[in-house]
């Protein structure tokens, strides 16, 4: 949509939780993150990684300050066009892997391209299953994801994040369940997606070493960014 | 951008509805007694209704149109009341009842298009004479065939038959009332006098029971002719004539418009029955009461029901909402799967309905009632469906639009 290389811009950002009493969760936040940029964000547990990934992915939108994505406002956007920025140019990871229970990991996998509906069925089946085998899952592909353990519904949660080839891919530690061999699967994964896709990865993480390997890292205290 | 359309919507909405079979049918359940108390309860009253409706039109026509039989007034009749009239009749004499020419009328009234059945009618007080024994009463003359069109005697007859009236010039109707205390049987002989002194040997061609004991006490139907010749008439002699019209609902209506017609005094059946009306009006809006509250209750635990179906989903909504579905596609799968829900368990309602009306329909309560007046009104089977989907679609859309709202991250937060 734009030509500038930054894809996604946050400026002044602030956020309040109200509960149990009013506190401010992030302050001032500004920065600017750069296609085909492979970044790592951390910080201390409860500093704010996850409150402020959910504002850049649009899935908050409770919040003062402003946020551009790809040449777009985000700020002043109606909630059914950040649906579709969401499913067209965003791809989150959570946390906790939030699945749909009841569909099986391809069905998981296609439902975002489905949606989308920039290919066949056939294409989005081919797809889903590749990018389910890429990261070894080719086995679990029917299978119900209620009965897939932590580290393979996180893997499958990926390649849903992967399927419409997001301009972005969020995601909040990703390799959290993950052992070493998987982590460093998806990390060569999202290497590869930057380097020669230009498509950008912003990753919450602990692991010092992932952090290490990426382009830029973010740090994170107390609600603001120290580097 | 968007080539192709794969309906995704309705295909989460079917895996949502699938997998959960046990979930969906006990919704489907709620659903079910809901439809089926609401048409069941409706029919209850509505056939008891109609039932005590047919019981007072057993002896009622909807519009009656006679001579008012007013007192004979002042010849001359002052404006002033503070003058005194020097000029008066002396003796008030009651005015013939008799309605003139009645034959073009009845003509005149079977023409229009309202009315659906027209009979003339001569009444007057008689004794029912059995030896000693005397009882007073109404003897109705009637041609017999136009009267068992409009009023269904053929139904109340207990013993004899009622075409036998016509073939049999001095025959009888009897109440059974009558016919109990003066000691009569079918084909008995009994005499009836009238005021003005005329006897009359009569033979008992059928007795009736309308089930109305002050009816079955006093009433008799014989033929027209004998009726006027009591009452000393020429055959052209007329006190009354009945008249149904299509909706016995609109009879005050047509009130005006056939006096207009006639000329005479028109009665409808809410007069002639004031607490019969009164009661009749009463149960119809403890009817109505009673239906809205029972439609209440049922959408309350129809939508309670499919309400907590979709709670128990708010986190797929969130998810959904998180990989790009907007909130127009939320309320599209849950207005579907309610719907879906509402269909499966409205066609189990009418069934059920269904079977609840015959099992109670047969269920003998005796009497003049016989079995229990409930019956399967069509109306009320259309009532409950457009109920149902009405219901189970608020009942997803409600739920779905608030969650589709809210921000996916504060739907998890919860
Ligand atoms: N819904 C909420 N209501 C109130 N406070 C909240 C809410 N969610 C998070 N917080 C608080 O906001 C702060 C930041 O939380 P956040 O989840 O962003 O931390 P985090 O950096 O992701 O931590 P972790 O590394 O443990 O995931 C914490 O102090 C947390 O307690
Ligand atoms: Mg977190």
């Amino acid at each position: 949509m734009s030509n500038s290389n930054i894809i996604l811009s946050a400026k002044g950002i602030g956020k309040y939780f109200y509960e149990p009493e009013k506190f401010k969760v992030l302050t001032d936040i500004s920065f600017d993150i750069n296609r085909g940029e492979f970044v790592t964000m951390v910080g201390k547990s409860g500093s704010g990684k996850s409150t402020l990934l959910y504002l850049l992915s649009t899935m908050d939108t409770d919040y003062e300050g402003t946020l551009e994505f790809d040449g777009e406002n985000l700020t002043k956007q109606k909630k059914e066009r950040l649906a579709e920025i969401r499913n067209e140019k965003i791809g989150f990871v959570f946390q906790f892997h939030y699945l749909l229970p009841e569909f099986s990991s391809m069905k998981n996998v296609m439902i975002p391209a489905l949606k989308l509906g920039k290919y066949s069925r056939e294409e989005i089946e081919d797809k889903a299953y590749k990018t389910l085998g890429m990261l070894g899952l080719q086995d679990q592909a029917l299978k119900n994801t209620s009965k897939l353990s932590g580290g393979q519904q996180q893997r499958v949660a990926i390649a849903r994040a992967l399927i419409n080839d997001p301009k972005i891919i969020m995601g909040d530690e990703p390799t959290g369940n993950l052992d070493s061999k998987n982590t460093s699967i998806v990390f060569d994964i999202f290497k590869q997606l930057t380097s020669e896709f230009n498509q950008t990865v912003v990753a919450v993480t602990h692991d010092n070493d992932f952090a290490k390997a990426s382009d830029r890292i973010i740090e994170m205290a107390d609600g603001r960014i120290i580097t | 951008m968007r080539n192709y359309k794969h309906n995704i919507d309705s295909e989460i909405a079917y895996t949502h509805l699938f997998s959960k079979k046990k979930q969906t049918l006990v919704a489907a359940l709620g659903v079910t007694v809901g439809i089926a108390i609401f048409i069941f309860m409706n029919s209850l009253m509505n056939g008891f209704e109609v039932a005590s409706v047919e019981s007072l039109f057993k002896s009622t026509p909807h519009l009656r149109i006679y001579k008012n039989d007013a007192l004979s007034k002042s010849l001359v009749s002052s404006a002033d009341s503070n003058k005194i009239n020097l000029i008066s009749n002396p003796k008030i004499t009651s005015e013939s009842k008799k309605i003139i020419n009645p034959t073009s009328l009845l003509k005149i009234l079977k023409n229009e298009s309202e009315v659906t059945g027209v009979t003339p009618n001569v009444s007057g007080n008689v004794f029912y004479k059995n030896g000693d024994s005397e009882v007073s009463g109404r003897a109705s003359g009637v041609i017999i065939d136009e009267q068992n069109a409009m009023f269904n005697l053929q139904s109340y007859i207990v013993d004899g038959n009622i075409s036998h009236l016509s073939g049999y010039q001095n025959g009888i109707i009897m109440g059974v009332g009558i016919a109990e205390k003066l000691n009569l049987k079918i084909n008995d002989n009994v005499t009836v006098a009238s005021a003005l002194g005329v006897n009359k040997l009569m033979k008992i061609v059928a007795l009736l029971q309308t089930g109305n004991t002050a009816v079955d006490k006093t009433l008799s139907y014989i033929n027209l002719p004998v009726a006027q010749q009591l009452q000393k008439q020429s055959p052209s002699y007329i006190t009354d004539i009945y008249v149904n019209i299509k909706d016995f609902e609109k009879a005050k209506a047509y009130i005006s418009k056939y006096k207009h017609l006639t000329g005479y005094d028109v009665e409808d059946w809410e007069t002639a029955n004031a607490a019969a009306a009164a009661a009749n009006k009463m149960r119809k809006m403890m009817a109505m009461a009673i239906s809205m509250s029972i439609m209440l209750v049922a959408a309350f635990g129809i939508y309670n029901i499919l309400n907590m179906t979709i709670m128990e989903k708010l986190n797929d909504i969130a998810i959904l909402k998180a990989i790009g579905f907007s909130g127009r596609d939320i309320v599209k799968i849950f207005v579907m799967e309610a719907i879906i829900i509402g269909i499966i368990g409205i066609v189990f309602g009418l069934i059920l309905a269904f079977i609840l009306i015959n099992l109670m329909g047969n269920m003998w309560v005796g009497g003049d009632i016989g079995f229990f007046p409930i019956r399967v009104f069509p109306k009320y089977f259309g009532v409950g469906v457009i109920f149902g989907l009405v219901v189970t679609f608020f009942a997803g859309y409600i739920p779905a639009r608030k969650a589709a709202l809210l921000d996916p991250i504060s739907i998890f937060r919860k």
